[in-house]
């Protein structure tokens, strides 16, 4: 059949569509995929990559896996082959173990109580538009204390040994605790290292630099081992309250050294500003540095916070139960002996669920704050 | 200031009272102690358990040391690779790479490096049944990685001397070369050159000495290999550990850094007719650098003070030594967490100081 041509007067043609190899999903492949022969290379490669990961890991977390067995030879019963799939019933069997430790059954309410309360403590923190924020960001203050009564008891509460935490509940609590007070002692001492008294900057300089120089690990042997000697003679602390306290000192380091950056950030005329206002030392940095040179540093904060939470499982190495320890304290279980794999996905789940939503906060943050900045 | 002052004395009179209260002296003699115990890991140092506890310390720096410096190579390696790979325009390769990244580094370090150790012990098979990865030279188990062992016969060290002699050479002709083109703007093909000299010179020497190398090639005697080089499961999984984590951190840095650099520096540069990599090499670089040095110095930094995570799985770096065992073996918990602490300021300072050297050396020189 010949091809009909129509008639149409110079300038009257309709638009024709695009031709195929510009837009549409062809030439989406061809720009993003096949450009040039290393892209191509390159696109082979990834896929090879791919093929070979996937569907095996896929099949090893999904398909073959059992959710829902008595022990690990229960598991592989199961399964056409044993370790085919991932024994995730070893996971469930143990979450509630994971996330309370060895908190009394009766008084589990208490920790999810404080859960619960975190949850609102940091969304009063974080959200900006809440009305009556000031009163948020003093429950949130306050949140540390709350959780603090709620857990160890004491004032009408069952008392509960502090060996009894472990797991989740052990992460959080070493991370809130040191998220919240590293800040203050932090800004105390970004305050005393830019002091003009040189006594008192050379001792937060050696302060900061010193555990800046220092594995986290060899500050929590200090913790461990040593801590009681520095205090007075006679005064004992539990193991938590040591690791507490180091933990906390080691970040403020990190927090000190960033505020800093964050007043060094600040124009002179800001300070020359508040002086010429007749503003003593305070009451200038309360009302004008410090909000300004807080704002701008929160995203680098929030990043060693993710660091700080991270390095909360380094407390295994000194024997606490953490959800590592704990982890590990149950591949040695004869029941579930060597679900390694399993297990360590599982972890690795938890910290990504959490690290990963606050490098998004921060980095939203970032983004709201540099387009509402200008120079 | 006052407050503060008595609040150190306090401290130092704390110390000393509650020592003398559980009747420790504060010396540095326990260091001459024999150590008593193994390092299965000690590839520089004659290691037995008659040793000092000095000599575990020396050990365990220079395992530190050894683990940190090869974590530092290999990560630059990976970091570079997939900071380039990140900012590709191949979508594919780009969500790959970036979903690796964001995975890796949001779970913690220790993490990573015990589960790779329990996947090389593991999964991997026994040594009687280890796997040939490399045309029955290299081997693979899960007591390590076994590769064969260089032999040196006569006339190896006239080898090493020539070798020496040509990279001498070959750095005196970067100089002349650069000087030639400073003056005249004659460019010479340097790379090629000073391979040629490298290569050539070393590998005449080499066939005319007889060839005085010869592998060792590890082999299976009863439940364990015999002869090459092997490195043990422990230090795989640290260092790899270590590397990819870190890498992660660095590919973040890297593509950051060439970001940094104008989009009109890269025209510029075609502009004035160099060809794509002489503007890589001559313009794009040597900016981004400027950007990544102060952070791939922190993340170095922060490689070394990880690698101390040894520990849990065993390998035995200086924490592991001398702030593990001999602490629990003297009870000098002062002493022995000083000297670790210290190696590790030391060390800390000395990345610092090369960093800032470096940075120094490629800052923008204004006028």
């Amino acid at each position: 059949m010949p091809l009909e041509q129509k008639k149409y007067p110079v300038g009257a043609h309709p638009d024709l569509p695009p031709p195929v190899s510009t837009t549409g999903p062809l030439a989406w492949i061809k720009t993003n995929l096949f450009s040039s022969p290393l892209n191509t290379a390159l696109t082979i490669l990834s896929l090879w990559l791919l093929w070979t990961i996937v569907p095996p890991f896929i099949n090893w977390v999904f398909l073959e896996s059992i959710w829902d067995a008595a022990d690990r030879k229960d598991c592989w019963a199961q399964m056409p082959n044993p370790r085919e799939g991932a024994c995730w019933a070893f996971i469930i069997g143990s979450f509630e173990f994971f996330v309370y430790g060895w908190y009394p059954d009766t008084e589990k309410w208490r920790v999810n109580l404080s859960f619960i309360i975190l949850i609102f403590a940091i969304v009063g923190v974080l959200k900006e538009k809440l009305p009556g924020k000031k009163y948020w960001l003093l429950f949130a203050g306050a949140f540390p204390f709350i959780a603090a009564w709620l857990l160890l008891g004491g004032f009408g509460l069952k008392e509960v040994e502090t060996s009894k935490i472990g797991g989740i509940l052990l992460t959080v609590i070493i991370g809130i605790t040191g998220i919240s007070f590293s800040l203050p002692i932090g800004i105390v001492l970004a305050l005393g290292r830019r002091s003009k008294m040189p006594a008192l900057s050379s001792v937060c300089v050696i302060f900061i630099e010193f555990i800046r120089g220092v594995p986290l690990i060899t500050l929590l042997f200090v913790a461990s081992t040593m801590l009681t000697y520095f205090l007075p003679p006679g005064s004992t602390f539990d193991l938590l309250m040591r690791v507490l306290i180091m933990v906390t000192l080691f970040q403020s380091a990190y927090i000190a050294e960033i505020v800093r950056g964050g007043l060094q950030g600040l124009s002179q005329g800001q300070y020359e500003a508040a002086d010429s206002l007749g503003l003593n030392y305070w009451k200038a940095h309360r009302l004008i540095i410090l909000p300004q040179a807080l704002k701008i540093s929160i995203p680098p904060i929030v990043n060693t916070f993710i660091s700080l939470f991270k390095d909360t499982t380094l407390v295994l190495i000194i024997g606490m139960m953490d959800i590592v320890g704990l982890g590990r304290a149950r591949l040695n279980d004869p029941y579930w002996l060597g679900l390694a794999g399993e297990l360590y996905l599982f972890i690795a789940i938890f910290f990504f669920i959490c690290c990963f939503s606050m490098s998004r906060y921060s980095i939203n943050l970032e983004n709201k704050l540099s387009t509402g900045r200008r120079d | 200031m006052i407050v503060l002052f008595s609040l150190i004395g306090l401290i130092g009179r704390n110390i000393v009272i509650n020592l003398s209260a559980v009747g420790k002296d504060f010396s540095f003699g326990f260091m001459t102690w024999p150590a008593a115990y193994d390092i299965s890991f000690s590839p520089f140092i004659d290691y037995t358990n008659k040793s000092s506890h000095l000599e575990a310390g020396i050990v365990g720096a220079l395992n530190t040391l050894l683990v940190a410096i090869c974590g530092i190579i290999l990560a630059s390696i990976l970091g570079f690779i997939m900071g380039v790979l990140r900012l590709s325009n191949n979508w594919l390769i780009n969500r790959i790479v970036y979903v690796f990244l964001e995975f890796m580094r949001n779970v913690p370090i220790l993490i990573h490096i015990l589960a790779l150790y329990s996947l090389i012990v593991v999964l991997l098979p026994p040594a009687r049944k280890a796997i040939d990865v490399g045309a029955g030279n290299f081997f693979i188990s899960n007591r390590g990685l076994y590769a064969p062992a260089p032999v040196f016969e006569d006339g190896a060290g006239l080898v090493g001397i020539v070798f020496i002699i040509s990279v001498v050479a070959s750095y005196i002709f970067i100089k002349w070369a650069k000087k030639i083109q400073n003056d005249t703007g004659k460019i010479y093909p340097v790379f090629w050159i000073t391979s040629a000299i490298i290569i050539g010179f070393t590998g005449i020497t080499f066939l005319l000495t007889g060839m005085p190398l010869s592998w060792e090639v590890p082999v299976l005697k009863g439940f364990n290999f015999k002869g090459g080089v092997s490195i043990k499961p422990e230090f795989l999984a640290l260092w790899l550990a270590l590397s990819y984590y870190t890498a992660c951190f660095v590919a973040e840095i890297v593509r950051a850094g060439i970001l940094a650099v104008n989009k009109g520096q890269t025209e510029a540069a075609f502009a004035l007719g160099l060809k794509s990599n002489r503007s890589l090499q001559l313009i794009i670089i040597p900016q981004a650098l400027r950007v990544m040095v102060p952070p791939l110095c922190s993340t170095y930094l922060n490689l070394t003070k990880n690698s101390s995570l040894a520990i849990a799985i065993g390998y035995m770096d200086i924490t592991a030594t001398l702030g593990g065992i001999s602490l629990m073996q003297t009870g000098k918990e002062m002493e022995t967490m000083l000297i670790v602490m210290g190696f590790y300021l030391i060390v800390s300072l000395l990345i610092s100081a090369f960093m800032n050297w470096f940075n120094k050396r490629i800052k923008l020189t204004e006028r």
